[in-house]
């Protein structure tokens, strides 16, 4: 099992710190990762983006260019990597600010009002542990127990409290989530 | 009596610091550089620390500093001894380190690395040759060399329009708070050889009781770039350069603390 | 039980260092590599093992402080990136002439010049031929992972001491950025005082014994003749790294018709770019240079031999190319060695690099070895 994905938005939704609760529930499972984002120019553009790869073997290229799997939570992020979703793979996004939706036809696509559920939570911080929960839904590669473990070892021990919170955004996200096209 | 019977023992009048090594020195007769390395010498012998010293050497007339003092050493490149000492210092508290700078490799190429080195109350001690001159590359301009004054790169004199003043940098050092001692000797005469010695040793216990920077500048001379006999560089410097460089000392207070006014 | 993290290449080199006994980390900040004096002075390593990490003023003086410390026989390390190694460059030709063992570590980014703050492999000559003034090399460490990143920081002290020689890193932004899942080591703890003595007594300044004569640590010699000896001796040193100390990693190439070189964040893009090329029916190996000082010239020699040509992907305009030509050329073969990189911060995707060596090799691909220029 090898999947590679990018997961891209604005900075300040969480999109780093997603992939990295990711990554860690990965190691959970005892399979390889990498966690490679963009630094730089990008950053200061207001986006940021990270390619996560989970495999079960010696991970290669850090640089992709066709994704199982493409997380998206802004339009510009949807422009530039809806292309570079292979034929067959996911594409999850949040329709919230999103004027232009994905028009691909040969790729599974899912949506998640993670925005709006998340302020009905009282806490738009679980934001991304909304979208994350919908991932493991369309993509079950990970236990939740697993994910468990990775919150637990990628928060600051200041943030375990919050632990239950992230679950249950993360269950909140997997009820929700809806199928746009199934190929 | 023949002079066997005069070598004995008893009948020693002057001593050289066994802390010295029986080496011929590469200075020019006159220079003041044999003068303070016995000064560092006989104290190093005097409090007994020949094992915990580490002298860093300069690049300039000094270079060879580590031919002459039996301590270990290290050879610095030019200007960046107190970055040296730094290093050496802060993984070997218990050690005795200082570096001896001229005032080409002090106050031009390592003015950075002395004044952080100094502003961050470095636990070393710092000894200065200031002799206004590049001595070892053939006597060109230092950023100390007198207005008017003539050297291989200012042969019409120093022109402060052209080059600039000449730097008190140890006025300056004396205005950062790491320091803790800071004074200007010079060796001219057995009196103020007797004193520097008396800033040297007051300068290293200093670094042994941990109390931060002390800074040793010694007023000096280069009769050979100055183109004079040592009597006349000794006379010259002490109507030319001691009145813009005055002795005494400029700074002794604790690390951490505002200068001392005098 | 071995320790297991997720860590970006920067914040294990800091781990790293403090876990295999480093003494003191020297630094001033710069991107793309600042989480290592970060992450260091974050850990406050002084509190456990007695590591001193201090802040200096410029790169000039960090590396004067490394010359220093590493003077005394202690282990020590900076950690830099592309502008400011070349700031370093006289210290590190200081160190070397007075032979110091040390770890300078180069996350690159791309230059000339301020450049960009994106990774970058163009301080290969820079590195592998020495960068500073005069006759010296430094042993090359060139990790692809950020499990290597902790790895080499330990090896890199081990060859540094072996052979009283800086050691480097040279890695590049995009490691040091990325995250990995990482086993860190064991702690080691520092030498102890009477440990160097016995170690280093013999050329390190630690306050001279009464057992001993002083030590002098210099680079410093005015008598030719003894100045040749000097630079002979380092020359036999370099010679046996070169006979000893080679290491890389050959995928796929005992049937290979044609061999990609890449070393660091590209090896890993040509790890897929093989698996990509195998797929196509193409036979694609991978050489992965992990020392490139001593660099792979036996295998390369080797690998001339039956192959039908070599490409060498870097993240430059093309500087190790011109060692395989070398090694090609020693070997009497006349297979072609092509190039192909990207410059200015981007990293080549894997399938660019296919289509690289189909464009480059076509008429290999067809006919086979051109036996004539």
């Amino acid at each position: 099992m090898t999947e590679e994905m990018i997961i891209a938005g604005f900075g300040g939704q969480g999109v780093l710190s997603m992939g990295k609760i990711l990554a860690y529930s990965g190691i959970m499972e005892d399979k390889e990762v990498t966690w490679f984002p963009s630094y730089g120019p990008e950053m200061r553009g207001g986006t940021a983006n990270v390619t996560v790869i989970l495999s079960d073997t010696r991970i290669s290229s850090p640089i992709v260019k066709h994704f199982d799997t493409a997380i998206i939570l802004n339009q510009q992020s949807l422009d530039k990597f809806q292309d570079s979703v292979k034929p067959g793979g996911t594409l999850l996004y949040d329709p919230n600010g999103i004027i232009h939706p994905p028009e691909r036809t040969d790729i599974n696509i899912y949506k998640v009002d993670a925005t709006v559920t998340a302020v009905e939570m009282g806490n738009p911080k679980v934001f991304n542990m909304i979208v994350f929960g919908s991932y493991l839904k369309v993509r079950p590669i990970l236990t939740l127990d697993n994910v468990e473990k990775g919150l637990e070892k990628s928060l600051p021990v200041r943030y375990h409290k919050l632990i239950p919170l992230n679950i249950q955004a993360i269950k909140k996200g997997q009820e929700i989530v809806e199928s746009v096209l199934e190929v | 009596m023949e002079l066997k019977d005069l070598i004995k023992p008893e009948n020693l009048v002057y001593d050289k610091s066994k802390v010295q090594r029986d080496v011929y020195m590469h200075y020019c007769p006159g220079c003041s550089h044999g003068v303070v390395h016995k000064i560092l010498s006989e104290l190093i012998e005097e409090l007994d620390i020949q094992d915990k010293t580490i002298g860093i050497a300069p690049v300039g007339c000094a270079v060879f500093a580590y031919n002459y003092i039996d301590v270990d050493w290290q050879e610095a490149a030019h200007g960046r001894a107190p970055a040296v000492a730094t290093g050496v210092a802060r993984l070997n508290p218990e050690k005795f380190v200082f570096t001896y700078q001229g005032d080409g490799d002090l106050a031009s190429i390592g003015s950075a690395e002395i004044m952080h080195a100094c502003n961050r109350g470095e636990n070393i001690l710092v000894i200065f040759i200031n002799n206004g001159i590049y001595g070892m590359t053939g006597g060109q301009m230092a950023p100390t060399t007198l207005e008017g004054m003539v050297t291989s790169t200012t042969p019409s004199g120093r022109n402060t329009d052209l080059n600039g003043y000449p730097m008190k940098i140890t006025n300056l050092i004396a205005e950062l708070p790491g320091t803790s001692y800071v004074t200007r000797q010079a060796v001219h005469t057995a009196a103020a050889v007797r004193k520097c010695k008396r800033s040297v040793k007051k300068a290293i216990q200093n670094v042994l009781d941990k109390k931060g920077t002390s800074f040793v500048e010694v007023v000096s001379t280069c009769n050979s770039g100055w183109k004079m006999t040592p009597d006349g560089a000794n006379k010259w410097m002490a109507e030319n350069m001691l009145p813009y460089y005055p002795l005494g000392d400029l700074k002794d207070s604790i690390k951490g603390e505002p200068i001392s006014e005098n | 039980m071995a320790e297991i993290r997720l860590m970006k290449g920067n914040e294990v080199l800091a781990e790293a260092a403090i876990r295999c006994g480093c003494d003191g980390y020297f630094g001033y900040p710069i991107t793309p590599q600042s989480e290592v004096m970060e992450t260091l002075m974050a850990r406050e390593p002084w509190n456990e093992t007695g590591m001193v990490v201090l802040q200096a003023e410029s790169e000039v003086a960090a590396i004067n402080m490394l010359y220093g410390a590493a003077g005394t026989g202690k282990k020590s390390m900076t950690s830099s990136s592309s502008p400011g190694i070349s700031l370093m460059s006289e210290g590190l030709s200081y160190i070397a002439g007075a032979e110091l063992p040390c770890l300078v570590v180069n996350v690159q980014r791309g230059g000339p010049g301020l450049g960009t703050i994106q990774p970058s492999q163009a301080d290969y000559f820079q590195a592998v031929k020495g960068g500073g003034h005069g006759d010296y090399k430094l042993i090359v460490l060139a990790p692809s992972s950020v499990q290597e990143m902790n790895d080499f920081v330990d090896l890199g002290f081990e060859l540094a001491f072996k052979y009283r020689n800086p050691a480097m890193i040279l890695t590049d932004g995009a490691l040091g950025q990325m995250m990995e899942k990482v086993e860190l080591a064991e702690f080691k703890p520092r030498w102890t005082e009477e440990e160097i003595e016995n170690k280093f007594g013999v050329w390190a300044s630690t306050g001279k014994k009464t057992n001993r004569d002083r030590n002098v640590v210099t680079s410093l010699v005015m008598d030719s003749e003894e100045m040749e000896q000097n630079n002979l001796r380092f020359q036999e040193k370099y010679k046996k790294m070169e006979e000893e100390e080679v290491r890389y990693e050959a995928i796929q190439c005992e049937d290979a018709d044609f061999i990609i070189v890449a070393f660091g964040t590209c090896s890993r893009v040509c790890l897929k770019s093989v698996e990509l090329a195998r797929a196509k029916g193409l036979k694609v190996g991978l050489l992965r240079p992990i020392t490139l000082f001593p660099f792979p010239n036996k295998i390369i020699k080797e690998l001339a031999r039956k192959s039908k040509g070599f490409l060498s992907v870097e993240m430059s305009a093309g500087q190790m190319v011109e060692d395989i030509k070398l090694a090609v050329y020693e070997a009497g073969s006349t297979v072609r060695v092509n190039y192909y990189g990207r410059m200015g911060g981007i990293i080549p995707t894997p399938e660019e690099v296919v289509d690289a060596l189909e464009d480059k090799f076509s008429w290999e691909i067809s006919y086979g070895v051109k036996r004539s220029y």
